[in-house]
């Protein structure tokens, strides 16, 4: 009988764990999650919470009811992994062996890692929407925001979901012209990248959009200090920007029971681990899904999701002892929201960026436009994700390899 | 692709002058890059970061971003911005001859 370990039971772990459960029968394979809490957060949802437009509460659910009958589910921290022992130590020092390990424990913030960050004014007029705690303080404190200077900070990449940062500046727009604010409040997006995303045609699409909303973008800001007390955002090469509310987006890395792990993780925490079957680099047995492994894309739930498939498959040849599947692609979908009662999709993978166009094919939701649409989409995506995503079932359609059908490409137009 | 030359060499080079073979780099043609970027004269803590860089670019295929940059290389972030102003990871990647780091994705 295989033995498998999953670490972590958010997104890559719960739909991994489910999808190997069908894939083999009860005597076939013993399946482990281990997770040191039993708070799954539906992460997008974090975005809506300081605008007041859902709740904390309602963004979570208890991790071990995401898994299957048939999966153990342990709820303890993980002290280390022994690659050379194919073992995991955990935090009471009890051992689980494996056969093959899935590496999901996701990324963490690193606030701490930024000068003053933590310091005077967190939590007061210096948040991050990242967490439940910070999204919950910071509704508290745009609630009452009715004039000033609003400023939103990415300090560094990567982080997750690189598209929620501008969602934010578009919502928070759309919050202040609703409350009749807008024209006494100042907003701008500091990012340490070129422009406002990473690849060129969305990035154009998007700093157009601030353009549009009059939101100021600064560019290569890489954010050295945070002085909470005098309100000022200050970057390494000695540039200010002035606020009296920040929304700072924190260095993150990876889980810090990699970082103790002999050899797993790179500088930051991360796995190094194969772009296309998603073994690591660093032993056969492991494997890494989702924001864990450092892979050259976006750290998304939906990556994950089309990682997904292909790293079952790959851990079934694995054990199986037959010649890996190369196929996953590097396919990520955003919904990104742009307030109003809109939004706009893209879609991409390692090599094409996103364009224009119709997803999934020619017939569908528009990419890199607005519309109401594909807002319904991201609200009809909570309903999915914990109904269809979790539970590791294919949604029709949508598969994890990238459409091209419905794209414009540079030469088409 | 373009070629430049630099330093009397002829190298290929990308749209925003990063060279894109790695090998047809050597020291005078560091000195030279560094140079138009408005870096003049390389000091050995310059010369410490790109082969820094270098040696991270063979091990790993990728340069450094500047976080992992001032973690790893005994360099602090402070003084990379100091000695590379605006993007350390960028210029220094830049003078070593290796492509721009993926790491903002």
């Amino acid at each position: 009988m295989h033995q498998i370990v999953i670490l972590g039971g958010g997104t890559g772990g719960t739909l991994t764990a489910n999808r190997l459960r069908r894939a083999y029968g009860w005597d076939e394979a013993h399946i482990t999650v281990v997770d040191q809490d039993d708070a799954h957060v539906y992460q997008p949802g974090l975005l809506f919470v300081p605008f007041g437009l859902t709740q904390p509460e309602d963004i979570v659910r208890p991790r071990g009811r995401q898994l299957r009958h048939g999966i153990d589910y342990l709820t303890t921290g993980v002290d280390h992994v022994a690659t050379d022992r194919r073992e995991v130590v955990l935090a009471d020092g009890m051992t689980l062996a494996y056969d093959a390990l899935v590496v999901a424990t996701g990324s963490v913030l690193a606030p701490e890692e930024t000068e003053g960050l933590t310091g005077p004014g967190w939590m007061e007029r210096v948040f991050t929407f990242y967490t439940p705690e910070g999204a919950a303080g910071l509704e508290a404190a745009l609630d009452t925001f009715d004039q000033g200077r609003l400023v939103v900070n990415v300090v560094e990449m990567p982080i997750k979901c690189p598209v929620a940062p501008l969602e934010f500046c578009f919502l928070a727009d759309w919050f202040l012209r609703e409350r009749g604010v807008r024209d006494a409040v100042e907003l701008a997006y500091a990012t340490p990248l070129d422009g406002a995303f990473t690849k060129p045609v969305a990035a154009e699409h998007l700093g157009g959009m601030l353009a549009d909303r009059g939101i100021e973008l600064v560019t290569e800001f890489n954010t050295g200090e945070v002085d909470g007390t005098g309100g000022r955002l200050i970057s390494y090469d000695e540039r200010e920007i002035p606020f009296d509310l920040a929304v700072v987006i924190p260095a993150h890395n990876g889980a810090p029971c990699i970082g103790r792990s002999p050899g797993l993780g790179d500088e930051l925490g991360f796995v190094p681990t194969d772009q296309h079957t998603l073994q690591s680099t660093v032993a056969p047995e492991v494997f890494a899904v989702g924001d864990a492994a450092s892979l050259p894309i976006s750290k998304a739930g939906s990556v994950t999701h089309f990682e997904g498939e292909v790293l079952v498959e790959n851990v079934q040849r694995f054990l199986a002892g037959k010649p890996l599947d190369g196929s996953y692609d590097g396919h990520a979908n955003c919904f990104i929201e742009t307030g109003f009662h809109k939004a706009m999709l893209i879609d991409f993978n390692y090599d094409v960026e996103p364009l224009p166009g119709h997803f999934p094919g020619e017939v569908g939701l528009p990419l890199l436009k607005e519309s109401h649409l594909n807002h319904l989409g991201k609200l009809m995506f909570q309903w999915v994700y914990w109904h269809s995503l979790l539970p590791g079932r294919d949604i029709p359609g949508i598969h994890s390899a990238m459409p091209t059908a419905g794209k414009k490409h540079a030469a088409d137009t | 692709m373009p070629v430049d030359t630099i330093a009397g060499t002829p190298v290929d080079v990308n749209e925003e002058g990063f060279l894109t073979d790695p090998s047809q780099w050597n020291d005078d043609i560091a000195v030279e890059l560094a140079r138009r970027e408005g870096i003049d004269p390389m000091t050995e803590r310059h010369w410490e970061v790109v082969r820094f860089m270098r040696a991270e670019y063979e091990a790993k295929g990728t340069g450094p971003t500047v976080r992992v940059l001032g973690k790893t290389s005994g360099v602090p972030v402070k003084e990379l911005y100091q000695l590379f102003p605006k993007g350390p990871a960028k210029l220094a990647a830049k003078i070593a001859g290796i492509p721009k780091p993926r790491g903002c994705i």
